[in-house]
């Protein structure tokens, strides 16, 4: 993944770090906040959606279980439709085909629509070392890469910001890219979206070449979707002559009609609206004929970068299902107040806690954290529109980090957990000498029990255990 | 690697990987009976969700549904019948002050007889609406190809009177006809099959917005800020 | 009827009143309460942390020491979610026929206020605790068991008891096993919120359902010096104006 996010702390470090945060703690929770209630709302006007749910887990599941050929009947429908299919094994080789076919254009800048694929692969960092610019035209991408930032959310990256940052960050930075932030600018929102369409449209106008992800790609007709909301998508999407769409190989449904299950639960689940404003379908190229229409190149790079891993883990595998909807990291007390950032990841919060450590493994400190970072509340796994069990593959991930050779000692100390729990004798044992000690135990413990006495007092060991107490009044 | 190639990069790599993972060679007909819209497709997929939300057979419920919807998502919503369309036509663009408003081939002439702006095609004197010239169009007039009830949705596919996608993108305002009860479907599974993948598609909800800025929806970002929907009862 | 605690290991190492609360409130509903004294852990510290084989014997011993039991009845929705959902994995991979004795278990294995509304379809056990109280449904018993609202309609029976809603209820407490020492930064933010929140109801005792989510709590609450004591629901229940509730 991208190398913005090399030789973070691990999340607990991170994330202690970003509690103390009052002002990200204040947005986050604003903004995570209005949008669960929303949401909620949103999702109890449709009385089949547990049979939506249930429909969408099966087509994902179906189609990661016959990828290999669906993927080929997309190359096939898209090729036909007049596309040209690139397969990318890894990042690497897919900012190496994005960046070639730019070049080929002679262009020296391209606008982007957002896309978790590009970010993954860092496709920006790459266009700048080969001297093509890219401008990102989603209003939270754009205020991210003004700020010189990183994205902390996956459908609103700039979520850590208020607006009255936001006003700064394009009073600051708008001239250095192109059209200044119009004079006197306040934090009003109106007027910052007005901000960012005025700057961002001499752009469009101006485009030759696009860049985007896609929401979902169709397998039967070769149609590619995009889902957004301000129309800079559209722009992006029709307005320049050559487009370049980098999607992973898990976004591929079968069928035209599997369209009818995911456009009802991605809208609802990521902004809470019945539909968002503006969704894109495209077939190959449309440009023939006397009222052409959109780009005369379409290129699609279909990319694995790691996906193959995930889909070899039965129990992992199910990370595929994820359509990037964010009700996850919504909902999530852990995420409210660590903040996206100490995921270290462009995919944070619960689904990236699952997804990064089998993208990336579980070498570094931080991915090995990254399974840890969650209390199993499940309320991911309850808000999730494809119904990833988040939990069961965050335990399943410490079960890899665990047999892994920096975890011996912990192992074997959970072994010898479990042994004296095994042997109630010796757990009878344990128990009356610490009820019998329990005078001497300090309110403070030092090592890693004070984890615990830094903020809560240690339970107050009882007179006797409970096998204790039953024996003498029941037994 | 050759970038132009087809089947350029990693194909029978990452094709070998898919097949590693799941275990077996390559996917046979044997193991995808569903492919394509037949039959088997529902007894591999659990479809028993709803076709619809509301009763699909009540022409009237649902174009006031529709109304509701499209209100609700900020878009300014008219009705009337076959015979007064084009004055109200008229009357939108002089109230918003157009001079100008780009229209799109295949429009029913009708529509524009009333018009007192100066109606722009792209086969025009002017030569071809560009993205930059359409940038200087107040407004831009079109039909649909269907509209969705429950979802407050507008289904564009660039057909007759609907004309390019940057047609309805570029200019700040859009007026757009939606005749009842024919163009007005209950719901998404319900539109689809009526709709031809092979066509460039916009499916449009209210007018452009965002949710970018603290989680909470600000209308008007590149797209047309303003959205007036006319339903016209056949 | 004749059920068989499953008084878990933390109530029985570091909170037996709990365990104590509920055989008294089932042996007043008529109830004939045995204590196996085979049974030990659940597992699920080990299991959420990664030691999966490490369950496999506390499985096994789970299974034998309930053997029998037309009805095991646990005061910890979290205990018994693990039972309910770990359990079958655990045996899943461990083979030896453990995944069958543990799906013969797996139904008789009831969450305390599970089994007072759904087996004895009782709501009012006849308590007594005049006092304000506010209720947080732990995440595993809300989530994974679906209580539903089986614990605020047993509390809404008890007499004299004046339930205060918590607001941001189903959102967790920041307990989550290692995750309070593995993260323990965020973990005590969790706490703050939600003993702010419970705080401000203006209840004397906050009860919940999973006695290490009220030590958590209750360590908070005590660190603070706060107004506020956990209870568990099976004390509250178990309270009666002729034996009012006091932790033995």
């Amino acid at each position: 993944m991208s190398g913005t996010f090399l030789g973070l702390p691990a999340f607990p470090e991170a994330a202690a770090a970003a509690v103390q945060d009052e002002r990200l703690r204040a947005n986050l929770r604003h903004a995570t906040g209005t949008i669960r209630a929303k949401r909620a709302r949103a999702v109890a006007e449709l009385a089949d959606w547990a049979e939506l749910r249930a429909a969408a887990k099966a087509v994902k599941d179906r189609t990661l279980d016959r990828l290999d050929h669906y993927l080929v009947r997309l190359e096939q429908n898209v090729t036909a439709a007049g596309g040209q299919v690139h397969w990318a094994a890894d990042a690497e080789e897919a900012n190496r085909i994005v960046t070639g076919l730019v070049r080929a254009t002679g262009e020296r800048e391209v606008v982007k629509v957002k896309s978790m694929a590009t970010q993954e692969i860092g496709l920006n960092e790459a266009l700048a070392e080969a001297g093509i610019r890219a401008y990102e035209t989603d209003l939270a991408e754009l205020i991210v890469q003004l700020g010189n930032d990183r994205p902390s959310h996956i459908l609103v990256p700039a979520i850590h910001r208020n607006r009255g940052e936001i006003r700064d960050i394009f009073a600051d930075r708008m001239a250095d890219l192109g059209r200044p932030a119009p004079e006197g600018l306040t934090d009003e929102p109106a007027e910052l979206a007005e901000a960012a369409r005025l700057h961002l449209r001499e752009k469009f106008l101006r485009a030759k070449v696009a860049v985007s992800g896609a929401n979902f790609m169709i397998a039967e007709t070769g149609t590619l979707v995009v889902v957004e909301s301000e129309g800079n998508g559209r722009m992006c999407l029709t307005l320049p002559r050559t487009l370049i769409s980098v999607v992973g190989i898990e976004k591929v449904l079968p069928t035209w009609r599997d369209l009818e299950i995911f456009l009802q639960l991605l809208p609802r689940s990521a902004t809470a609206e019945r539909m968002n404003p503006y969704t894109s379908l495209w077939t190959g190229t449309h440009a023939d004929g006397p009222d052409g229409d959109g780009p005369e190149e379409f290129h699609l790079v279909l990319l694995d970068n790691g996906r193959t891993d995930v889909l070899a883990d039965r129990t992992g595998r199910q990370a595929l299902r994820c359509i990037r909807c964010s009700a996850c990291l919504n909902v999530c007390p852990v995420y409210e107040r660590a903040g996206g950032h100490a995921y270290g990841s462009v995919y944070p919060g619960p689904i990236g806690a699952i997804l990064t450590p089998q993208l990336r493994g579980t070498e570094t400190p931080l991915d090995a954290s990254l399974p840890y970072a969650s209390s199993l509340c499940g309320a991911c796994y309850e808000v999730c529109p494809v119904a990833i069990d988040i939990p069961e593959v965050l335990v399943h991930l410490r079960e890899r980090v665990a047999d892994g050779p920096r975890h011996r000692l912990a192992r074997a100390a959970a072994a010898a957990a479990a042994y004296v729990l095994d042997h109630p004798g010796l757990l009878r044992a344990a128990e009356r000498a610490a009820a019998r000690t329990r005078r001497l135990h300090p309110r403070r413990l030092p090592g890693p029990g004070r984890a615990w006495t830094d903020t809560r007092e240690l339970p107050a060991v009882p007179p006797e255990p409970f096998r204790d107490w039953w024996r003498r009044n029941r037994g | 690697m050759n970038p132009d190639s087809p089947t350029g990069g990693s194909r029978e790599l990452v094709l070998s990987r898919i097949r590693a993972a799941l275990g077996r060679a390559a996917t046979t007909p044997a193991d995808r009976p569903e492919d394509g819209n037949g039959p088997a497709d529902d007894s591999a997929v659990p479809r028993d969700y709803l076709r619809s939300h509301v009763p699909a057979d009540d022409p009237d419920a649902l174009l006031d549904l529709l109304h509701r919807n499209l209100v609700d998502y900020r878009a300014l919503v008219h009705r009337c019948t076959p015979a007064e369309l084009p004055d109200l036509i008229g009357a939108l663009l002089d109230a918003r002050g157009a001079r100008t408003v780009a229209v799109p081939p295949g429009l029913p002439p009708a529509w524009t007889a009333a018009v007192r702006a100066e109606a722009l095609a792209n086969d025009g004197p002017g030569g071809p609406l560009t993205a930059a010239r359409l940038d200087g169009v107040d407004s831009v007039l079109t039909g649909c190809a269907l509209a969705i009830a429950e979802t407050g949705t507008l289904v564009l596919d660039a057909g007759p009177g609907q004309g390019r996608r940057l047609l309805t993108l570029v200019p700040d305002h859009h007026i757009c006809v939606v005749r009842a009860p024919g163009q007005v479907v209950a719901s998404v599974p319900l539109a689809l099959p009526r709709l031809d993948p092979a066509r460039p598609q916009t499916w449009i909800s209210g007018p452009s917005a965002t949710s970018d800025i603290e989680l909470t929806r600000v209308e008007g970002v590149h797209g047309p800020r303003t959205l007036e929907v006319v339903l016209v009862r056949d | 009827m004749r059920v068989a605690l499953f008084a878990t290991c933390v109530n029985d190492a570091l909170m037996p009143s709990t365990a104590i609360a509920t055989v008294r409130l089932l042996e007043r509903l008529g109830v004939e309460v045995d204590f196996p004294a085979a049974q030990s852990c659940c597992g699920q510290p080990q299991f959420n942390s990664g030691y999966r084989r490490a369950c496999e014997p506390l499985v096994r011993r789970t299974v034998r020491a309930f053997a029998g039991y037309r009805h095991v009845v646990a005061p910890s929705g979290s205990c018994v979610a693990t039972v309910r959902t770990a359990h079958p994995r655990i045996a899943a991979r461990a083979g030896g026929g453990l995944a069958a004795a543990v799906g013969e278990l797996t139904p008789r294995v009831y969450e305390l206020s599970e089994f007072l509304v759904d087996v004895l379809g009782v709501e009012d056990v006849g308590a007594w605790f005049p006092h304000p109280v506010t209720y947080h449904p732990s995440c595993h018993g809300l989530r994974l068991l679906g209580l539903g609202d089986r614990p605020l309609r047993l509390l809404r029976a008890v007499r004299g008891l004046e339930l205060l809603e918590l607001p941001g209820a189903e959102e967790c407490c920041g307990f989550g096993g290692t995750f309070a020492l593995k993260n323990a930064a965020v973990s005590a933010a969790m706490a703050a919120d939600k003993t702010a929140a419970a705080l401000a109801t203006g209840a004397e005792v906050l009860c919940g359902g999973d006695t290490s989510c009220l030590l958590h709590l209750g360590g908070t609450l005590r660190r603070q010096g706060a107004p506020l004591r956990p209870l568990h629901l099976a004390e509250i229940l178990a309270s009666t104006e002729a034996e009012p509730w006091r932790a033995p």
